[in-house]
């Protein structure tokens, strides 16, 4: 949770700096990590876009991360998508893509082929309160109940969807009353306890694999951070209310309490621990920063599993205009600057 | 959503046989009374002509109907010895094996018996499909493949395509069907944003190739607003989507078949008039055609005649007219078979050749598929062009009820651009 703080602080930093394009941060829901931890490392997750806590909690590393925000060479999605559109072949974490709710009915059908193939696994899917009013949150939850999917429905409901407040998101008792009218166990948990998190997620795993019961959790917090880098949130809500958030009902705090409560952490190991990440991190970003960007060749590959004929046809062309326009590229920035195409 | 999804097939194709009847009847009236005033033969000849491609043996349609010109169609292949004649089945294992007369939708059955057969992981999933499907696609599968292999999904087309990408998505093979093309809408953003980006948005991590979606679509007599459409435009414009569309029996098995196994998301499209009236002699034994690859029909060298899916064998009768009408003319007819990748080499070869190009399709034409055919071709083989690519094509509203034969690329309209085009 520390880990995924210092990087939202310094990620957005950079993003302000013009470093990174684009950045989300996912401060106030930090606890959210409690349900990768209620989890099989091998069960699926399919997320929208704020779990990043849950790819830190499988061991998705600091460069992996940063190669992703900054597109370069070694970035798992060869630079294609936006920052924060991470995902992890090894970790079953599902490439993220930025439409809202179109994982939900995937995870479903993903969960389905997981118990056909009988081994015991569940599927993990993630969205926010906003992403439920989209159609594929109905299809998906009808589906899975139906086809009796094993799989976690994890709203995080943080009170806002951009500017639009949940009260004109909906109006019956939040997500979690909508699970029931689907036949699927629903529970509301506080969204800001990482015990209560672990706890649902754990239950709710074993409901689904061993009944083949989806199931429906919805974690209440707020969020406490814009909604990303191109929004201001204080043109649609109050400064007082987003502080008044981050001191009385914080994630991170309420954990930290509990800890040194344990007599298992205290101030000194706190800012011990802080500074070391905060190297970790400012090292794994500077590293990333130097990287070269792909190489262009990476533009025309997987669109399909082979080039296409037309797909050759237009890398054929870009090559010949690069060489007759080289200055008016950036090809110096990209590996092997554009003469592999 | 649809008010009313299922057809009853047998009604439409009844009422179709009526219809069509009619409808040459008149165009040979019509002919015969108001004379095209550009053509360059006389009349007669021609109303002759029509009269004997058109008219049936007289004996009454069968009780399931018929595509006129289908069952008379020379790429129709009514013997096994015919059937097996095709280059493309040289290598496939079934060049010597045995056949069976099928219909259309009996060889679509009959591929997805042999996908499930071979793949454990296979699925066939959607609306009404347990039961057999509301055109008998899926037909006994669910007895035979088991109620978690073949099942009902709940009506949602977003759903169901949702659902078939999540299976593929951990390596699964879905075999999806959207009951009619006209509701593929609802789950567009689930086949343009996620399953044709799904490979190249992760790097490659993951894909969904083990999807394909199936979709009877095109003109069946009276299907109106939304049992006609004809959607292939929407999709060819998507990167990572592969679209098909067969035109018969042997075709749709092994095009479906590659579609099933190919490791690209794939559309198929099912021109539903053909699901009966196209009955010819298909390999029983498991075959692929290739995707991305014309075919060519029918060789020629005065004017090339592109098409697919249904249209063809208007275009095959337009063609004969065409060629009793002006004497020594010969048309090359070419179907696309898959429109996403295209094959621009066969077409454009034989362009080089013949000079001259007709592409036809049902849908409208702004923005239609031959509209990147024309385009193509006319960048490809500029210099040999002797006339003005012509496309005929739906018209450019919704796809009428009464008014349907008046909306369709019928054989008159092909028929007169072909000449028109020859003529030039």
């Amino acid at each position: 949770m520390i880990t995924l703080n210092i990087l939202d602080l310094i990620l957005y930093d950079a993003q302000r700096q013009g470093r990174i394009s684009f950045y989300m941060t996912n401060f106030g829901e930090e606890a959210c990590i409690g349900s990768a931890a209620g989890l099989d490392n091998e069960d699926m997750i399919f997320g929208q876009y704020r779990e990043a806590g849950t790819l830190l909690y499988r061991g998705f590393t600091l460069d992996e991360l940063m190669n992703q925000c900054y597109s370069n060479e070694k970035d798992l999605g060869k630079g294609r998508q936006m920052p924060v559109h991470y995902g992890s072949k090894k970790l079953n974490f599902q490439t993220i893509s930025s439409p809202l709710a179109t994982q939900i009915p995937q995870a479903s059908g993903a969960a389905y082929a997981l118990k056909r193939a009988g081994n015991k696994n569940c599927v993990m899917c993630y969205f926010g309160e906003g992403a439920a009013s989209e159609g594929d949150f109905h299809a998906a939850l009808n589906i899975a109940a139906t086809m009796k999917c094993p799989v976690i429905f994890f709203c995080r409901n943080n009170g806002f969807a951009i500017s639009t407040p949940a009260l004109e998101q909906y109006k019956g008792d939040g997500i979690a009353s909508r699970g029931i009218g689907y036949g699927i166990d629903t529970i509301r948990v506080d969204g800001n306890d990482v015990w209560a998190i672990y706890n649902v997620t754990k239950a709710a795993r074993k409901l689904a694999v061993e009944e083949n019961r989806p199931v429906l959790i919805e974690a209440l917090t707020y969020r406490i951070g814009h909604h990303s880098t191109s929004d201001d949130s204080s043109a649609y809500r109050p400064k007082k209310e987003v502080e008044d958030w981050k001191r009385l009902d914080n994630p991170l705090v309420r954990l930290r309490k509990w800890l040194e409560d344990k007599n298992w952490w205290n101030e000194n190991l706190e800012n011990e621990y802080r500074s070391s990440i905060k190297k970790e991190v400012l090292t794994a970003f500077s590293k990333a920063e130097k990287l070269h960007k792909p190489s262009i060749t990476e533009l025309f590959n997987d669109v399909y599993d082979h080039p296409t004929p037309n797909i050759i046809a237009q890398r054929q062309k870009l090559k010949q205009l690069i060489e007759k326009y080289p200055n008016n590229y950036p090809l110096e920035k990209f590996k092997n600057k554009g003469k592999d195409l | 959503m649809p008010i009313c999804k299922f057809v009853d097939l047998s009604l439409v194709l009844k009422m179709q046989t009526s219809r069509f009847t009619l409808l040459y009847r008149n165009f040979a009236n019509n002919i015969y009374s108001k004379p095209l005033s550009r053509n360059r033969f006389t009349h007669k000849a021609f109303f002759h002509a029509t009269k004997k491609i058109l008219q049936t043996s007289g004996a009454p349609a069968p009780a399931e109907g018929y595509l006129p010109g289908v069952a008379q169609s020379k790429f129709i292949k009514s013997t096994q010895e015919e059937a097996l004649k095709n280059s493309e089945l040289m290598n496939t294992g079934v060049a010597n094996g045995e056949t069976k007369k099928m219909n259309m939708f009996q060889a679509i059955n009959d591929a997805m018996g042999i996908a499930l057969t071979t793949d454990e992981t296979a699925v066939v999933f959607g609306e009404d499909v347990a039961f057999g499907g509301v055109f008998r696609c899926t037909l006994g599968l669910a007895e035979m493949f088991g109620k978690d292999r073949v099942f009902n999904t709940p009506l949602t087309e977003q759903g169901i395509v949702g659902f078939g990408i999540g299976m593929a998505a951990v390596g699964h093979t879905a075999i999806a069907e959207i009951q009619f093309a006209d509701y593929i809408f609802p789950a567009f953003d689930q086949l343009v944003n996620e399953a044709a980006k799904y490979r190249y948005r992760s790097g490659g991590l993951f894909n969904v190739g083990g999807l394909t979606v199936r979709s009877p679509c095109s003109a069946v007599g009276h299907g109106g607003h939304y049992h006609s459409q004809s959607p292939e435009a929407y999709f060819t414009h998507t990167p990572g989507l592969i679209v098909v569309m067969p035109r018969g029996p042997i075709q749709a098995k092994g095009l479906l078949l590659a579609s099933i196994r190919d490791r690209n998301p794939v559309i198929f499209l099912e021109p539903k008039i053909l699901y009966r009236a196209a009955v010819e002699e298909v390999p029983v034994g498991d075959y692929e055609l290739p995707l991305g690859k014309a075919e060519i029909l029918k060789s020629g060298k005065d004017v090339t005649v592109v098409g697919y899916g249904s249209q063809l064998y208007t275009l095959e009768n337009a063609i004969k007219l065409a060629e009793k009408d002006i004497p020594g003319l010969s048309c090359e007819l070419i179907d696309l078979r898959s429109l996403l990748p295209w094959d621009v080499d066969t077409v454009a070869n034989s362009v080089n050749k013949t000079g001259r190009l007709v592409i036809s399709h049902e849908a409208p034409q702004t923005s239609g598929f031959a509209a990147e055919v024309a385009t193509s071709i006319m960048e490809r083989c500029f210099l040999r062009l002797e006339a003005p690519i012509q496309r005929v094509c739906g018209l450019d509203t919704p796809f009428p009820l009464i008014f349907e034969k008046f909306y369709v690329p019928d054989m008159s309209k092909c028929y007169d651009t072909i000449k028109e085009v020859v003529n030039y």
